[in-house]
């Protein structure tokens, strides 16, 4: 009889612990506080979202590690080098922004753990020197392609002639855009007639606007996160300029409306996702956001909640949980349906995606067109 | 014929504390990220320890020694990625080598700064410290693998334990030597009375120069072992903050203090970087609330420095 | 004709910073003429007058006048609570104790502000009480915030020179400037006369933080570490203890500051103010007003 139930006991504690998942750690870096923060909070939702509805059918249990980089790059260094080193993580989501996403790629690539980054575009983030970062992948497109698409609405759809650029020096997410849209312009027979850098502290901008309003530029391109524009936007329009306002994706946060007023209201940016359009993955992870945050979630947590998935899937598919084998997988990442578009890898861990245009009315950003590469 | 007999002594507990170190290293207990940070707490100890000679030794208020320490980092990173080096025997010289530019950099402002008093000279070194991280910003604008404000990435990590403890237990050595000679004389007295010192016949600007000098060196070579430690620039880890906290070092450890240099700086790099791990990081913020806060009220109750010994008065 | 009206438009913009300058580097003057010390906790008063403005205009919709009476009177009193608490203790310690205080109370006031439970560490996007109105003459703009900001400077300057020329509580204060002990011994509460100078020094760079805010409205708590060090150069640049001193020496640094920026690059800027302060240090510490400081 005692043997019965012992070796009973036996097979029950087995079991329980077949059933107990194997833990796999999953680092999350993101700005929970610093001049972008609400791009950090709607990425670490997002994540959080991609983290619940995995839970329900993923082979692993997931301990998530989060890590706030207050969008600087000492702090994300630090951050990581602790998920790392310290944490021992087995896959990195983020940086968000490339500034802090490019040494943070170094580290990671050095140490030999996968990261994907759902929004850092600048093309350095991949690529090192002309040497591609095996172990970095992001979910976005990258700003060559964004430049352009800016660029190329500029010229078309607005009929711009000239155009000023104002752009962040210390910022490589700012400076690679700038450029970029730059070089199509003007290859498109566009004048640059003001390209002008600043300081991330700057809060004067007076001597700049100045500068570029004696050129009268038909278009001013501001690629810099919302809190800047913000700020930069509302003196334009106070020294009574009135050309149209262009951007980038790091514009696309409620607050830049909230703070700039009507100062931003007939401008224009670039974006990975609007959430007008009508799509079935998109609006399934839309409802579930504004269920849980009460407001739709900007492109950046849809980005960071493809990234995500993209990497738990790798992991499901993987032979065994090793960095090695997420590696392999997330490789082969193809046509991944997400909230932001059908996702397949390039060979230098880039996405191809289109780019949408957003206009900012007084009522919100509406949706005007998609570009496609 | 005494000095060496002692310092045979102060080497045999330097090896001695290495190889407790690297037993413990090797034995798996301590994590990467602890490793990282007693490699940096050296490093802290030797640049503070410039600091030390300048002010706490000599008297000079210097704001500005963390554009120095990035002087230091910067140039080594830039002559190593050129020169491609990869391992510590071709760091050493490298290192060295930047060390004496910094010392040169140093040789030329404190030509024309060295003769202004306290506060103006707190003043000077501060606009020092803020034109090397504006200048350190814009370099990209001379090459791009400076990386201006975007930070100098990709340098290679070769500082190791030996590397960081060997050259920072050297120039205490050194730096002990120099108390004890002729020059730490006249330096403490400086600082206690620069005008009679002078009127005995003392060239005190030469002697204030040569601490500034020697002082600036230090922080150079410590910048360059940080450089191939966290193998990331960034000119804001340059700027006035970080002068502060060379400064928060070396009054608490007691100016004109070796051995409280020393304990202070680790204990300050373990503080402040060990808590990271330890606190989450809500509560980590409210270091730097604590921290001025005892850095008033030793001004206000010990404002010689919490381990003042003999050595220093 | 074209470039003279560039150039007279960058001057504006200059002019409208140097006044900000100017108002924080009179409490610096003012402060070390009587004290012998550089009150590096300053620049946070300023950022004070700011953040209490902020509060002010979206907490209590309080009209620009009132703003304006509010934050000079509460940055007067934290200046004032300052000195009793920190700096008074230390009155007759070494002079590198005090300044090594001043940054303790600095560094102390920022990072507790920047804790989450009080204003965190983000930016904010600073609302103004009025609409923004632009005149147009010829191809020159003004808007009313450079008109406020002039005006506003103007005014404070005027007081300033009938509370320092024309109360005894200002003659105290020169004559505490000149010897501190003297003055005690003719019977003077310099206690009283210390307070006076730090109250009216913060209340300036109040009124200073709330114009800044209004011209370039966004606030941190980290805003006055720069302005803060650059209206102290201005005042070394006029001459240190002298207060039409630090009136110019502010505009002079807010001027060159926007020309840098127009002619040079941005990035340039902090930079060169600091150039300015190399040459005079080493031609002519004194300032252009200035007494003569000691040297060894």
């Amino acid at each position: 009889m005692k043997r019965i139930f012992l070796s009973f006991c036996f097979l029950f504690f087995f079991s329980i612990n077949s059933y107990a998942k194997e833990v796999v750690k999953i680092g999350l870096i993101t700005p929970l506080t610093g001049d972008i923060k609400t791009f950090g909070e709607s990425t670490k939702n997002s994540f959080f979202i991609a983290l619940e509805e995995y839970a329900k059918k993923g082979k692993y249990e997931i301990k998530p590690i989060i890590a706030d980089d207050k969008n600087d790059p000492t702090e994300g260094t630090n951050a990581v080098l602790k998920l790392i080193t310290q944490d021992k993580v087995s896959a990195i989501i983020g940086p968000l922004t490339s500034k802090v996403a490019i040494p943070v790629s170094e580290i990671v690539n050095t140490n030999k753990i996968p990261m994907i980054t759902g929004t850092a575009t600048n093309p350095k983030v991949t690529i090192s020197d002309g040497k591609r970062k095996k172990y970095v992948f992001r979910a976005c497109f990258i700003d060559p392609f964004q430049g352009q698409v800016a660029a190329n609405f500029a010229i078309k759809d607005l009929k711009a002639k000239t155009a000023a650029v104002l752009y962040d020096v210390g910022n490589d997410y700012s400076k690679g855009l700038a450029e970029f849209f730059k070089n199509t312009f003007q290859k498109n027979k566009g004048t640059i007639v003001a390209y002008e850098s600043y300081q991330k502290d700057d809060v004067d901008f007076s001597a700049l606007i100045t500068k570029i309003a004696i050129k009268k530029p038909d278009v001013i391109f501001i690629p810099d996160y919302y809190n800047k524009v913000a700020l930069i936007a509302k003196q334009i329009r106070e020294k009574g300029l009135k050309s149209t306002l262009l951007g980038g994706d790091g514009w696309d946060s409620p607050e830049l409306l909230k703070i700039a007023g009507d100062a931003i209201v007939g401008s224009y940016y670039t974006n990975h996702y609007s959430p007008d359009r009508k799509d079935p993955v998109a609006d399934a992870f839309i409802k579930k956001y504004k269920q849980k945050h009460g407001n739709v979630p900007d492109a950046l947590g849809a980005l960071a909640y493809d990234a995500t998935w993209i990497l738990l899937n790798a992991l499901d598919r993987a032979s065994r949980p090793t960095t090695e084998e997420i590696l392999k997988e997330i490789e082969k990442t193809k046509n991944h349906k997400g909230v932001t578009g059908t996702i397949s890898f390039d060979k230098n861990g880039d996405a191809i995606k289109s780019t949408v245009i957003i206009k900012i009315e007084k009522s919100g950003p509406k949706y005007v067109t998609t570009v496609n590469p | 014929m005494r000095f060496f007999i002692e310092l045979r002594k102060l080497i045999f507990i330097s090896l001695f504390i290495y190889l407790v170190i690297k037993l413990f290293f090797i034995s798996g207990i301590p994590t990467d990220y602890i490793i990282q940070i007693t490699l940096y707490s050296f490093i802290i100890v030797l640049a503070s320890l410039g600091l030390n000679i300048i002010y706490g030794y000599t008297g000079q208020f210097s704001l500005g020694h963390a554009a120095f320490y990035g002087i230091g980092a910067y140039c080594t990173a830039y002559l190593s990625k050129i020169l491609g080096v990869e391992t510590f025997y071709s760091l050493v010289p490298v290192v060295f080598l930047s060390g004496i530019f910094t010392a040169f950099i140093a040789y030329l402002i404190g030509g024309p700064i060295l003769r202004l008093k306290d506060d103006f000279l707190a003043i000077a070194t501060l606009g020092f410290g803020i034109l090397v991280r504006v200048f350190l910003d814009n370099s990209d604008r001379i090459t791009e693998t400076l990386g201006g404000s975007r930070g100098f990435v990709g340098i290679n990590k070769i500082t190791n334990l030996e590397l960081s403890f060997f050259i920072t237990v050297f120039f205490i050595l050194i730096t002990k030597n120099l108390i004890d000679s002729r020059y730490g004389l006249f330096w403490r007295a400086i600082k206690n009375d620069e005008l009679a010192v002078s009127s005995i016949g003392v060239n005190t600007f030469n002697a204030k120069l040569i601490a500034f000098i020697y002082g600036c060196f230090l922080a150079g070579i410590a910048g360059g072992l940080y450089a191939h430690l966290y193998t990331f620039l960034h000119p804001s880890n340059f700027d006035i903050l970080k002068s502060i906290d060379f400064l928060i070092i070396v009054i608490i450890g007691g100016m004109g203090s070796i051995s409280g240099t020393i304990v202070a700086g680790l204990f300050w790099v373990f503080f402040i970087e060990g808590l990271r791990i330890v606190l989450p990081s809500e509560i980590l913020e409210y270091r730097w609330v604590l921290i001025p806060i005892i850095l008033i009220l030793i001004m206000m109750l010990r404002p010689y420095g919490l381990m003042v010994k003999k050595e220093g008065y | 004709m074209e470039t003279i009206l560039y150039i007279i438009q960058q001057l504006i913009n200059g002019i409208q910073l140097g006044a900000v300058y100017a108002l924080i580097s009179l409490g610096y003057t003012m402060v070390y003429g009587v004290l012998r010390m550089i009150n590096f906790a300053h620049g946070d008063i300023f950022m004070l007058g700011a953040f209490i403005a902020y509060y002010g205009i979206t907490k209590f919709n309080l009209p620009f006048p009132v703003l304006i009476i509010i934050s000079s009177l509460i940055t007067a009193i934290i200046a004032i609570l300052i000195e009793r608490i920190a700096y008074k203790p230390l009155r007759n310690a070494p002079k590198i104790s005090l300044l090594i205080t001043a940054v303790g109370v600095s560094l102390f006031l920022e990072y507790t502000l920047s804790l989450n439970a009080f204003f965190s560490p983000n930016y904010i996007g600073f609302p103004r009480p009025f609409e923004i109105k632009n005149y147009e003459l010829g191809l020159i703009s003004i808007n009313n915030i450079h008109l406020i900001i002039f005006s506003v400077t103007i005014i404070s300057l005027i007081i300033l020179y009938l509370l320092i020329y024309k109360t005894k509580y200002g003659i105290a204060m020169r004559a505490a400037s000149h010897d501190l002990e003297i003055t005690r011994l003719m019977g003077i509460k310099t206690d009283s006369v210390i307070s006076f100078t730090f109250g009216i020094g913060g209340a300036l760079a109040g009124i200073g933080g709330l114009l800044y805010a209004m011209a370039y409205p966004q606030i941190n708590v980290f805003m006055g570490i720069m302005p803060g060090i650059k209206s102290f150069i201005a005042a070394v640049l006029g001459g240190i203890g002298i207060i039409h001193g630090a009136v110019l020496g502010g505009f002079i640094i807010g001027i060159s500051e926007v020309f840098v920026s127009a002619f040079l690059s941005s990035t340039f800027r902090d930079g060169v103010i600091f150039i300015i302060l190399f040459i005079f240090l080493l031609f002519r510490p004194n300032g252009i007003f200035g007494k003569s400081i000691e040297k060894v």
